[in-house]
């Protein structure tokens, strides 16, 4: 038993240097990156600023130094937790992502779960009715929300549900409500109403992948003999296919719904960009116009952080679940 | 789940999502303006930035001395008189009476102060002050100040600087500009304190900004705004849906592609109008050799013949036509119309050469064969700014001059042209770029900055790009910038814009059109340069 425990210690520790590693090669490349945004200073300054002004100001902003030395500055401040002050709105970065966060996690989660809700359901029911109708549209439905960009879904839903229908506020968050430092607009009509669009938008891809994922599964399931065992047993359809067949296709689901939650996250800048969402995916987008490096550095850093921790994640669920990996390390120790 | 509790749960679904996509927008009040750009103002602090945005949004809470009509020309502020008391002395006498939004009283100190702060420390406001010596308060409504030398243009100049409570600035700590280097914020950065139309209610950066109606302005409104909501959307075409939804009334940056379909919608009017902002052609004039180009041993635009070649075959009626749909109005000269010094009589474009003239003038310069060139151009800056540069670059192809076209975003862009802190130029051979003298709106900041001899020493033609140089040009200019009878300096300014049309030292092309649009029940004026006061909006 402790030559387990070492051995997941020791496992948790590879991964942790390994995540390390990660995060400063991002931090790399979006450095060598800034090289190609062009210089943030004629963003700073308008045409009647003197020449000397502008010199002084990069001087000031450490802009004159080489790349290394700018990387090397920013990496011994951030461990410290320290991103500097925005170019473009002089304001702390850190205060700005912790403002921004709740807006791109509550959209998201509420994506996320949706996408997984409608798709485990949609993938069982065309699974179990492959010739209905109904099933058919569905798959079709799917095939257009896995092949149409992001932002053409958004911007069809806006022209529908907001200019022709006048249904749904075609951009920002309603109205939100300050619990603590987290805004939320789950609690009021105008805050879900905005919600609407947006986690639709985010939320289609997903839930096409997963229902067809889930549809494949089942199928697949519903061939096994143990299937066709219980359903001799006369189990009612209900139980057979909800507790037998859909636990069985539920693993491969986990694994990729938990890797596609960073992925949301990530790449909700689209769906935010169109619906004027002030998160964090808007924020980078409006940095990277305006050349805003530390907003830059640091969105693409806690990214890399977000993705970096949903594997570590992931690996460990491995490491208590599959009996396989736990024998491995049990037996490297012993050897 | 039994049949009955699946339909209850159904029916839960049901309600709870008619109740959720239920309602159209609620009623707009009728004094309250929600209107949108494509970018956030970027702070409320008035000398954080010198920016035709910022300066025109924080102006509805923080007032000048001395502010621009309609036709932006000048009328008492929160001075009610202003003049010489020596060439060098200019004095400013206090509107009495005027309080700030706290209700403390305006007066002199605070004038002093906020010149002080605007031409201080971490002040992006720096070049509103090149002349400036002194500032001192001579009584409680009366502050002087002393110039380097004669400076006419300095109550114009500081027509963009806003006047701020000194008590309020020293009680917040915010008595310098926030430092950008330093990792802290300063108040003034969403916070205000002025006597204008309109107060600060909210400031939520790249979100909402609303301000309310001052009910103790010291002048007669002429607006019937109680609240003003202002929000950034930044995709184009969710700002344009947002409008004709009609969760907002009007948007400042209507993308061109979608104003026609805007002027069909019933619901909303488009109003546009030539900006004092210039779009035009510049040629390397200042290196031996051109950085991109055919030809090595020299550069052939410091020859006027090839100038003339090129200025004369560019049909700025075509791009006019073609490529900006009818929003621009071509110009010969590098002023518009609105700006003090444009002379009428002379902005007159020369006829067109054929391209066998063309070719003929570019044979006697020595390039029968036409040659190569690079041109450099912005592709996010001004309206259609690289639709311009590949139609102008198709123009010259046809005299035989063949240009490499990089188009870049802005910040590259202006990145690779601008001089150095020492005045060396950047790297370009043929450039587009585009000119508003928006800090004086005089003639002389646009031969100041574009035409005189760019120098380390005299500190002038800072934004002379392609180094257009002529030592007779720059004697006049000199004496425009000093000069205090109008008859006389009218006569120079004439002097100078007929050498620089002569010289062909540009191409000008046009001024773009702006292009706002709004709801029918929102009735505003546009001034020519951008801006968008407040005070003379009405909501029906």
């Amino acid at each position: 038993m402790t030559g387990l425990g070492q051995g997941l210690v020791r496992y948790v520790l590879q991964r942790l240097v390994q995540a390390v590693l990660v995060m400063l090669t991002v931090a790399i490349v979006a450095f060598l990156l800034f090289n190609f945004i062009g210089d943030p200073i004629n963003s700073l300054t308008g045409p009647e600023t003197t020449n000397e002004d502008r010199e002084r100001l990069r001087v000031q902003l450490g802009l004159d130094r080489g790349v290394l030395v700018q990387f090397g500055h920013f990496v011994s401040r951030a461990t410290q937790g320290e991103f500097g002050l925005s170019y473009q709105q002089a304001r702390p970065v850190a205060e700005l992502i912790a403002e921004k966060l709740p807006a791109t996690l509550e959209l998201s989660l509420l994506a996320a779960v949706a996408a997984l809700l409608f798709g485990v359901l949609g993938g069982v029911f065309t699974a179990l009715h492959p010739r209905s109708l109904a099933a058919r549209t569905i798959l079709t439905l799917s095939l257009i929300g896995l092949s149409l960009p992001t932002f053409l879904i958004g911007v069809l839903l806006i022209l529908v549900f907001s200019v022709w229908l006048g249904w749904l506020p075609s951009f920002g968050r309603g109205e939100t409500l300050q619990l603590g430092w987290w805004s939320t607009g789950l609690l009021s009509r105008e805050g879900l109403r905005a919600l609407v669009l947006p986690v639709t938008t985010l939320a289609l891809f997903q839930l096409a992948l997963i229902l067809r994922l889930v549809r494949a599964e089942m199928l697949e399931v519903m061939r096994t003999d143990f299937i066709r065992f219980a359903r001799a047993r006369g189990l009612p359809d209900r139980i057979v296919n909800f507790r037998h067949a859909l636990k069985n296709t539920l693993i491969p689901v986990i694994t990729v719904t938990g890797l596609q939650l960073g992925s949301i996250i990530a790449f909700s800048v689209i769906t935010e960009t169109v619906f004027q969402w002030p998160g964090m995916g808007l924020m980078f987008i409006q940095a990277v116009t305006f050349g805003d490096i530390p907003v830059m550095s640091a969105y693409l850093v806690l990214v890399a952080l977000l993705f970096v921790l949903i594997n570590l994640t992931v690996d460990l669920l491995y490491f208590a679940v599959d009996p396989r990996v736990r024998a491995q390390m049990g037996a490297r120790h012993g050897a | 789940m039994n049949p009955s509790t699946r339909n209850t749960f159904l029916a839960t679904l049901i309600a709870a999502c008619t109740l959720v996509m239920a309602g159209s927008p609620a009623p707009a009040n009728a004094a309250t303006l929600r209107w949108a750009g494509a970018g956030d103002v970027s702070s409320m602090d008035p000398y954080s930035r010198a920016e035709t945005f910022l300066l025109s949004f924080t102006a509805n809470m923080y007032e000048p001395l001395v502010r621009r009509t309609k036709e932006l020309t000048l009328e008492p502020g929160l001075a009610i008189e202003w003049g010489q008391v020596s060439p060098t002395t200019w004095y400013f006498n206090l509107r009495p009476g005027v309080k700030f939004q706290d209700g403390t009283p305006f007066t002199a100190d605070d004038v002093v102060f906020s010149l002080n702060r605007a031409s201080g420390k971490g002040s992006n406001m720096l070049g509103y002050f090149s002349t400036t010596k002194a500032i001192r308060k001579v009584s409680a409504m009366r502050v002087e100040v002393d110039t380097t030398r004669a400076d006419p243009l300095l109550p114009s100049k500081w027509g963009a600087l806003g006047m701020m409570s000194k008590a309020w600035a020293e009680k917040h700590n915010a008595v310098n500009v926030a430092d950008l280097t330093k990792a802290e914020e300063g108040f003034a950065n969403r916070n205000a304190m002025g006597t204008g139309p309109f107060m600060l209610k909210e400031r939520k950066d790249g979100e909402r900004t609303v301000l309310v109606r001052n009910p103790n302005w010291w002048d007669t409104p002429t607006h019937n705004l109680d609240e003003v909501v202002y929000m950034p959307i930044a995709n184009p075409a969710t700002r344009v849906a947002a409008l004709r939804s009609g969760s907002i009334d009007m948007i400042y940056d209507v993308p061109p592609a979608d104003t026609e379909g805007l002027r069909r919608d019933p619901n909303l009017k488009v109003a546009e109008g030539p900006e004092t902002r210039v779009v035009f052609i510049g040629f390397n004039q200042e290196s031996a050799s051109l950085p991109e180009s055919s030809v090595r041993d020299r550069n052939p635009y410091k020859d006027r013949r090839v100038r003339e070649a090129i200025y004369r075959s560019i049909d700025v009626a075509a791009i006019n036509r073609a490529v900006m749909r009818g929003l621009s109005f071509p110009t010969a000269l590098l002023v518009a119309p609105v700006i003090n010094g444009y002379t009428k009589d002379l902005d007159q474009r020369p006829p067109m050469l054929k391209p066998a003239e063309a070719r003929q003038l570019l044979t006697e310069a020595g390039y029968p064969n036409g040659f190569e060139t690079g041109m450099d151009c912005p592709n996010d800056r001004y309206v259609n700014d690289e639709a311009i540069c590949q139609a102008v670059a198709a123009m010259m192809a046809r005299i035989g001059i063949k240009v490499d076209l990089l188009a870049q975003t802005r910040n590259k862009f202006f990145g690779k042209l601008m001089r150095k802190g020492d005045y060396t130029p950047g790297k370009t051979s043929l450039y587009l770029m585009a000119w508003s003298p928006a800090s004086t709106y005089d003639v002389h900041n646009v031969l100041d900055s574009l035409l005189q001899t760019p120098s380390a020493v005299t500190r002038r033609g800072q934004a002379n790009i392609g180094g257009y140089s002529n030592p007779a040009f720059d004697a006049l200019a000199e004496r425009i910038d000093t000069e205090t009878d109008p008859a006389i300096r009218m006569r120079v300014i004439r002097d100078a814009t007929r050498l620089y049309i002569e010289d062909y030292a540009y191409v000008p092309l046009h001024q773009q059109a702006l292009v706002w649009a709004m709801r029918k029940n929102v009735t505003l004026f546009q001034p020519a340069d951008n801006s968008f006061p407040l005070r003379w909006v009405t909501v029906r």
